[in-house]
Order: C-alpha cells, then sequence, then structure tokens
C-alpha cells in the first residue's frame, strides 16, 4: 500500500514537472503557457470532450495491456501493432460470414479477434522456443511482415468492390455484429469491454496460479525453472494472452464505429502507443487506465489548441516529456524507498535488541 | 563515551600508525540503531578481522567506511585526518576499495578488460592497453596472482574471479582493503591461495579489514580480530590471545550449539537412487560421468568435492533440470523421464547452489518467494490463496528464525543469512521426502548455520533422505552419515565419516588419490 502510494505521489509530480518544462518550451516559442493550459482544460472539461477522451483512451487500455502481460515476464511484445491490425481483418471478415443472434454475433467477432492476435504473436513465440531468437527482433520484423500481408490479402480477397470501388474496406457488418454505444456516436460499449479486459488483467497476472507463474518466470527465470515453472510454456502462453489483448485494438473502431476494416479508417499506430502507456501505468491495470485517459484527455484537446494558434503537436510533446519525466522520477523514487525498506529491514527490531 | 575518545587520544599519541580509526559510531535508523558507540583502530599494513553474526551491525559499519551511509555522531579518520565521505567515490579517492561477496564483473570482458573498466588509461585520448596491461601485471605478480589477462571472465573460476576484484580494486590506488566474506564462495585449497595473496598484499603495505564468520580463518590470517555484537563492538583480541571456542562466544554471546550424535537409525528403504548417471557435456567432456548411489530413508549422505567437478550438473540431473542416460528414482519410482514439477511432487526439495540466482526472487516479497515452488498446494482453484501463502510464510519465518518486519518485504532486504534461513525453510517446510541441499550454509553465520544444520537433522530424524553437497568439510563431517567424493564428474571414493579426516578427504577431492 505505501508502495502504491509511493508510486502515485511520484507519477504526479512528474505530470507536474512535465508540465513545467513544457511550459517552458511554450514559452520559448512565444505562446503563452498559462493559457495554453487554459485551454486545454478549458476545452477538455467539457462532457463532449470527456466522452471524446474515455472513446480515445480505449484502444489504448487494450494496447497497454497487451504490452504489459509481456512485461510482467521480461517479454517485450513490440508486435502489437501487427498483431491487432491482423486481428482487426480478419475479425471484419470473419464477422460477415455468420449469422448470430445479437450478443454472440459481436462475441463471436471479439473471439476471433483474440484468436487472430495469439495466433500472429504465436509465429515470434514459436521462434523464441525453438530458436530461441529474441522477440524484440521478431516482433518488429512481423510487424513489416503483417503490414504487407494484410494489405495483400484485402486487396486480393476481402476488398468489397459492391460501390465501384470508392468504398476502400471490407463488407460492412451487419447490425446484429455491432458494438451497442453507451452514448449515442460519442463511445460505444468497447469501453465497458476494456475496463473488464483490465480487471482480468489484474486477476490472472496478480492472483492467478499462471499469472504467478508469469511473474516468477519474469523475476527470475532461473529460479522459476529451479521451482518447476516450465520456461517455454510460460514464453508461449504469455505471448499468447499478449496477442490475444493486442487483438482486440482496433476492435472499437471495427465493430463499434465503422463496422468494417479499411486500411484508412481503421486506426493504427496504438502499437507502439501502447508501449508508452504500459510504461507510464507501470503495467499496473489502474495505472494504466489513468495513463490511457491522460493520454485520451490530451488528444482530445490538440484539434482546439490547433484553432487558437496553438501547435497541435505540443500535445505529443507533453507525452512524450511526461513519459520521459514519469520514467525517471519513478526510477529515483522507487530506488530512494527500496534503500530505506532496506535499512529499516535490516534493522528490524527482531534482529537487534533496541532496549539496550 | 568519554573512555573511548580518551583512548583514541592516547592512540594517535603512540607510534603505531593508525590508518584507519573509527571512533564511537553510531547510525540510528528510524526506530532502531544500527551501530552504537563503536570504535575501532586498524594499524597500517595489518589484517584486522571483523566478525560477527547476521545483522550484527558489520555491514552498516562498512557502508559508513565505504560513504555509502553517513554516521550519526562519531568520526571517522583515514591515516590520523578526520574525513567524512559523503558517496564511495569520495572513499575510493581516500584509497579505500571494497570486494564485495557477489562480484560484479562483466562475464564476456577479459580479465584486464575488467580491472581496467572505469578507470582506462589513455594517452592523447586513445585507450592505451598496453600501459594497462603493464601495470596490472606488475599488481599481479607483487601480490603473487598468475592470471591469463585475456581470458573472459566467463572462463574464470570463483576463485580466480575474487582475485580479479581485488586487482581492480588495487588498480584503483586503493590502501585499504575491505574484504567481504571473502572465503565465503571459496573451497579450502583456494582460501589458501587467496591468503597467500593476501599476505603479501600486507607486505606490500597494504592495510586488509577482512569480515568473516568463519572462525579458523579469521584466527589464522588477521593479526587482530574485532568482535561486533547487537550493534556494539564487544572485544578487540589478539587471534593468539583467544581460541575458536572463545571467540564464537564473544560473537552469539552464549554457549554454542554440539554437534551432537544421532538417537536415530538410518533407514531401511531407498528414497532416492541413481544408476549410470551421466550429463552429456556440451564441449566434449561429460560434466557427470556413470554415477550410481543410493540415499535411504533418513541418512544423510554427502557429497564432498571442490567446486566444478560435476556436483552441480549432478543436483540439475537429478532435478531434472538437463537431459541425462541412466536412470534416477525417487522414492521408488523411475522419475528418468519426468519433468521438475513432477519430481518435485515425488516429494523431491532442492536448496540451491546460489540462492540469488536459482532460488530467489529479489524484487518479489518473502511471501511471494516462499510461494515458489509450492504454487499448487497453495492454490484454491486457478488462484493462489493469498491469505494461505502469506500464512505459511509467516510460519517458515517462525520456525526457521527468519530475522525480518515482515512477510511483505522484498527479499533483496534481507541479509544473506536470512534469504538462506527463508530459502531452506521454504524447501523443508513442506517435510519433503528427499532434499537435496547444495551448499545449505554458504555464506551465513555461526548461528544461523546451527539453525539449519538443526532443521536439516531434526527432518532426517523423521525420515527425509539427504543428498548433501558442500565444499564445507566440517559441515559434509558434521552432518553425513556416508561420504560420496566427486572428482572430474566421477564418484571417486566413498568413505565413513568417522574414518574420514579432512585430510584423507583432501586427497580424494584433489585427485590425488
Amino acid at each position: 500500500m505505501r508502495k502504491s502510494l509511493n508510486t502515485l505521489g511520484s507519477s504526479v509530480a512528474a505530470i507536474i514537472l512535465a508540465l513545467v518544462i513544457c511550459g517552458v518550451l511554450l514559452l520559448i516559442t512565444g505562446k503563452n503557457p498559462l493559457m495554453a493550459y487554459g485551454k486545454i482544460l478549458e476545452t477538455g472539461l467539457t462532457s463532449e470532450k470527456l466522452l471524446e477522451m474515455l472513446k480515445r483512451a480505449t484502444p489504448l487500455i487494450f494496447s497497454a495491456i497487451a504490452v504489459a502481460i509481456g512485461f510482467k515476464m521480461n517479454l517485450f511484445n513490440i508486435g502489437v501493432e501487427g498483431q491487432y491490425l491482423f486481428a482487426a481483418l480478419i475479425a471484419a471478415e470473419m464477422g460477415t460470414h455468420v449469422s448470430l443472434p445479437a450478443p454472440l454475433h459481436v462475441l463471436f467477432i471479439l473471439v476471433v479477434a483474440m484468436v487472430s492476435g495469439a495466433a500472429w504473436a504465436s509465429i515470434a513465440a514459436i521462434l523464441k522456443i525453438t530458436r530461441g531468437i529474441n522477440e524484440v527482433i521478431s516482433t518488429i520484423m512481423l510487424n513489416y511482415i503483417a503490414l504487407s500481408f494484410i494489405q495483400w490479402i484485402f486487396e486480393t480477397f476481402f476488398r468489397d468492390d459492391s460501390d465501384g470501388g470508392l468504398n476502400v474496406k471490407t463488407t460492412e457488418i451487419a447490425p446484429s455484429g455491432r458494438m451497442p454505444d453507451l452514448v449515442h456516436d460519442r463511445l460505444n460499449g468497447m469501453f465497458i469491454v476494456a475496463l473488464l479486459v483490465a480487471f482480468l488483467y489484474w486477476v490472472i497476472v496478480f492472483r492467478s496460479r499462471f499469472g504467478f507463474q508469469l511473474r516468477a518466470s519474469g523475476l527470475n527465470p532461473i529460479a522459476a525453472r529451479t521451482a518447476g515453472i516450465p520456461a517455454n510454456r510460460m514464453i508461449l502462453f504469455a505471448l499468447l494472452l499478449s496477442g490475444a489483448v493486442a487483438g482486440l485494438v482496433a476492435m472499437p473502431s471495427v465493430i463499434g464505429d465503422v463496422y468494417a476494416y479499411g486500411p484508412s479508417s481503421t486506426p493504427t499506430q496504438f502499437g507502439f502507443a501502447g508501449i508508452t502507456v504500459a510504461l507510464l501505468g507501470r503495467n499496473h491495470p489502474f495505472g494504466i487506465i489513468v495513463a490511457a485517459m491522460l493520454f485520451g484527455f490530451l488528444d482530445s484537446t490538440s484539434a482546439v489548441l490547433q484553432l487558437s494558434e496553438i501547435p497541435s503537436s505540443i500535445v505529443k510533446v507533453i507525452q512524450a516529456i511526461i513519459v520521459l519525466v514519469v520514467v525517471i522520477v519513478n526510477e529515483a523514487s522507487s530506488r530512494r524507498y527500496n534503500r530505506k525498506i532496506a535499512e529499516q529491514a535490516a534493522l528490524s527490531p527482531k534482529s537487534l535488541d533496541v532496549s539496550r | 563515551m568519554q573512555s573511548g575518545s580518551v583512548e583514541s587520544k592516547l592512540n594517535s599519541a603512540t607510534d603505531v600508525v593508525r590508518v584507519v580509526e573509527l571512533t564511537n559510531i553510531s547510525k540510528r535508523f528510524p526506530g532502531v540503531i544500527a551501530n552504537r558507540d563503536i570504535s575501532l583502530q586498524v594499524a597500517r599494513a595489518t589484517i584486522h578481522a571483523i566478525v560477527g553474526e547476521n545483522g550484527a551491525g558489520k555491514s552498516t559499519l562498512m557502508k559508513i567506511l565505504y560513504g555509502l551511509h553517513q554516521p550519526d555522531t562519531g568520526t571517522i579518520a583515514i591515516n590520523g585526518a578526520v574525513t567524512q565521505f559523503k558517496s564511495p567515490s569520495e572513499a575510493i579517492k581516500a584509497g579505500i576499495g571494497m570486494v564485495h561477496q557477489h562480484f560484479m564483473l562483466a562475464d564476456n570482458l577479459t580479465v584486464l578488460e575488467n580491472i581496467i573498466l572505469g578507470y582506462e588509461p589513455t594517452k592523447y585520448g586513445v585507450l592505451s592497453l598496453g600501459d594497462a596491461r603493464k601495470r596490472v601485471q606488475e599488481l599481479a605478480t607483487s601480490i603473487g596472482v598468475d592470471l591469463d589477462l585475456d581470458l573472459p571472465i566467463s572462463e574464470l573460476g570463483v576463485g580466480q574471479r575474487q582475485r580479479v576484484e581485488i586487482l581492480k580494486v588495487l588498480f584503483r590506488g586503493a590502501e585499504i582493503l575491505v574484504l567481504d566474506e571473502p572465503t565465503a564462495v571459496l573451497v579450502p585449497q583456494e582460501v589458501d591461495e587467496l591468503f597467500i595473496n593476501l599476505r603479501k598484499l600486507v607486505a606490500n603495505g597494504t592495510t586488509i579489514l577482512f569480515i568473516s564468520h568463519k572462525l579458523d580463518e579469521v584466527l589464522s590470517i588477521s593479526d587482530e580480530i574485532t568482535v561486533i555484537r547487537q550493534g556494539s563492538t564487544v572485544a578487540t583480541v589478539s587471534p593468539k590471545s583467544v581460541d575458536r571456542l572463545k571467540l564464537a562466544e564473544l560473537m552469539v554471546g552464549s554457549d554454542l550449539p554440539s554437534h551432537g550424535e544421532r538417537a536415530t537409525k538410518v533407514g531401511e528403504r531407498v528414497q532416492l537412487s541413481a544408476r549410470n548417471l551421466t550429463v552429456i557435456g556440451k564441449d566434449r567432456k561429460n560434466p557427470v560421468e556413470n554415477a550410481s548411489f543410493d540415499v535411504f530413508e533418513s541418512e544423510i549422505v554427502g557429497i564432498a568435492g571442490v567446486d566444478g567437478n560435476g556436483q552441480f550438473e549432478l543436483c540439475e540431473a537429478l532435478l531434472g533440470l538437463v537431459n541425462i542416460q541412466g536412470t534416477v528414482e525417487i522414492g521408488g519410482m523411475n522419475a528418468s523421464d519426468l519433468n521438475v514439477r513432477q519430481r518435485l511432487d515425488l516429494g523431491l526439495s532442492y536448496i540451491p547452489f546460489d540462492r540469488h540466482r536459482e532460488g530467489l526472487m529479489l524484487a518479489a516479497s518473502l511471501w511471494e518467494n516462499a510461494l515458489l515452488g509450492h504454487e499448487d498446494s497453495l492454490s484454491r482453484g486457478p488462484m493462489i490463496d493469498v491469505d494461505s501463502a502469506k500464512k505459511s510464510c509467516r510460519e517458515i519465518i517462525e520456525r526457521f528464525g527468519v530475522m525480518t518486519p515482515s512477510e511483505l518485504v522484498p527479499a533483496f532486504v534481507l541479509s544473506g543469512g536470512n534469504q538462506q534461513k527463508l530459502v531452506v525453510g521454504r524447501n523443508l517446510a513442506k517435510a519433503p521426502k528427499v532434499l537435496i541441499a547444495a551448499h545449505p550454509t554458504r555464506g551465513i553465520d555461526v548461528g544461523a548455520q546451527a539453525a539449519v544444520w538443526d532443521e536439516i537433522r531434526r527432518s532426517r530424524d523423521a525420515g527425509m533422505s539427504v543428498l548433501l553437497v558442500s565444499a564445507d568439510l566440517e559441515e559434509i563431517l558434521g552432518l553425513s552419515d556416508r561420504i560420496l567424493v566427486m572428482f572430474d564428474g566421477k564418484i571417486s571414493a566413498e568413505l565413513e565419516p568417522k574414518k574420514a579426516t579432512p585430510q584423507i578427504l583432501g586427497k580424494y577431492m584433489t585427485g590425488a588419490q
């Protein structure tokens, strides 16, 4: 508990520090930082923008949790990008080929997305287990392969030309396969799914036996192996699970917004943003949700900033600086914290007679 | 406190050069006192031993001397000048060098590269390895160390790595060398070599602070011994004026537990059996060759040997971590084709060689560490039963006397001895049928050692079979019902502990017989 308070406190301090640094940057470029921040708050805190914040946070939560599952066992899944785009295409197409009642149809598409994401991630897992190939390299490379592979499948098989070639998308998913909106046209049900996935992530990774074995393999692979935890099986499961969650990243768009996969309509780059959000949230589900909302909030305000002649790219700068500062501040504060408890424990009352 | 300062004034007035002089050092952490009024004087070119149990305050004191902590009261004087170290780099500048128990070397760099790392001599801004090589070679020769400077660290044995650490510190200009438990990782022959090097160092004018709890070694190497108990200096004695028992009493403040004859008998049933066990080597040589032995119920079989003669691979083979030829039976069941977890389920338990590498998750809490390997029995369905796991950890802490504020702190905060007690406790708590114990008391003090030995004996009396791998002959001779010697991957001798002496064992262990 004290540890998490420590983490929370240092994160808040880091964000304030980041805002100060950005303020200086704004001053240098001749803008008034107080006005810029005022603008961000003013526009960002309207109910419309707050809904947008949640909407933008949704795919970030999926992506960050996918990354965090890998991190928890010292696996760097840089391939979330490829995994979710592959999953988006397969799930969108498969969703048009079944006719099921509404909840089952949605569930079917989500399951297909998860299986497809896991399947793409399994390539990296198999390469690592059988040939010892570092997952950082294989997942990065698989991203490139995924992009070209998806384009080829889409253009060759799945592209819907019924509109005479104007509609660069897969066939639209029937209404029974669409995720209902929470707030009409503003926020769809995938947000609830994201919260559910975050909760399941916590239960599985932090509370289940499998999760314990996963974390043990990450904390000390040799000790885990010595204790009878099979290393290869853990690598496989961790990457499959990571890929499965990655498969959901584009679902808010595919079944909640556009109802199809399209090279230009399906959002990209969330795989990489997820790494940042996982880092900022320290791989903790609550931290990830907060970090994703913060990023969603900043994203939602960037368009408004442009209208008041403040470059919207300043939002990206703030995000990047926040992450840098948070990482540095957290590292420093956890070192200080560790030193403090190490000293206290070395001197616990039991080990030393205080009374004398 | 006053008598201390008077004494130090008297001492600085005498002719003996006090290289290190700590006066009335106290260090308090919230709620507790780590060091209380410690005074210590070390004469130039002597070996000064500091002995004390785990948690007695040795490490805190050395951290203060090395600039990692600042004392609340008291002074540090180096060569007669009172100084304050705000950081280790200031201590290094003052000529203090620390050789840690756990080596800090880069495995894939060479000996030379490791020694000069961070202090690379340059000429015109270019690395000048030639000069460095000459200086390192001179240093090595002057203390009688013979090392190939171009070998990567990964090819060196533990003793040689330690030599590299010492050279590294000397290369940085250390005149006062602090050695933290330097013999904990060495076998008897290596200890002898180290001591020869240390004597040469002292002859060259270096002053050595030697932290240890191996009393025989301390008695044989030191010029003076300071005993620390519960944060305070108990006494500074000359090794000539005390014996082992007296020193141990000063350390623990009470009588030593005796070894004692066993009251129970070795059982009839074979619990662990190896037949023609061979571990195929990655190169040509097999690390374990055709080993066959049985361990009976309620029996401790000691495996004596110099580290690196196949003991590690033998343990891995019995545990199921490597591919083997031959058969392994656990509790009468053929386990040759079972994986690690299946073997553990048959009642096997393993105290690993290196608690940091193979035993603990240092960043995880104690209860999670105690849970490792016992997840199946401490789960409810697919979920970890956190309450039971914590309770089980508290029982281990209680029963094995692990000194810790609670089961919630991460493992890295415990001292080495307490970490080892946790590992031993974790592996004995579930009453295994067969225990493989590799160096179960390596690097821990007399009190903790006695506690671990007692627990192993008690479990043995209850029927547990033990395969005890150790380089500590006292441990092997004191615990074993039978002794096997491993040399060069083979079991070279089987001895009765009553008839074995350290000399006889030494002959078999070095292949002389």
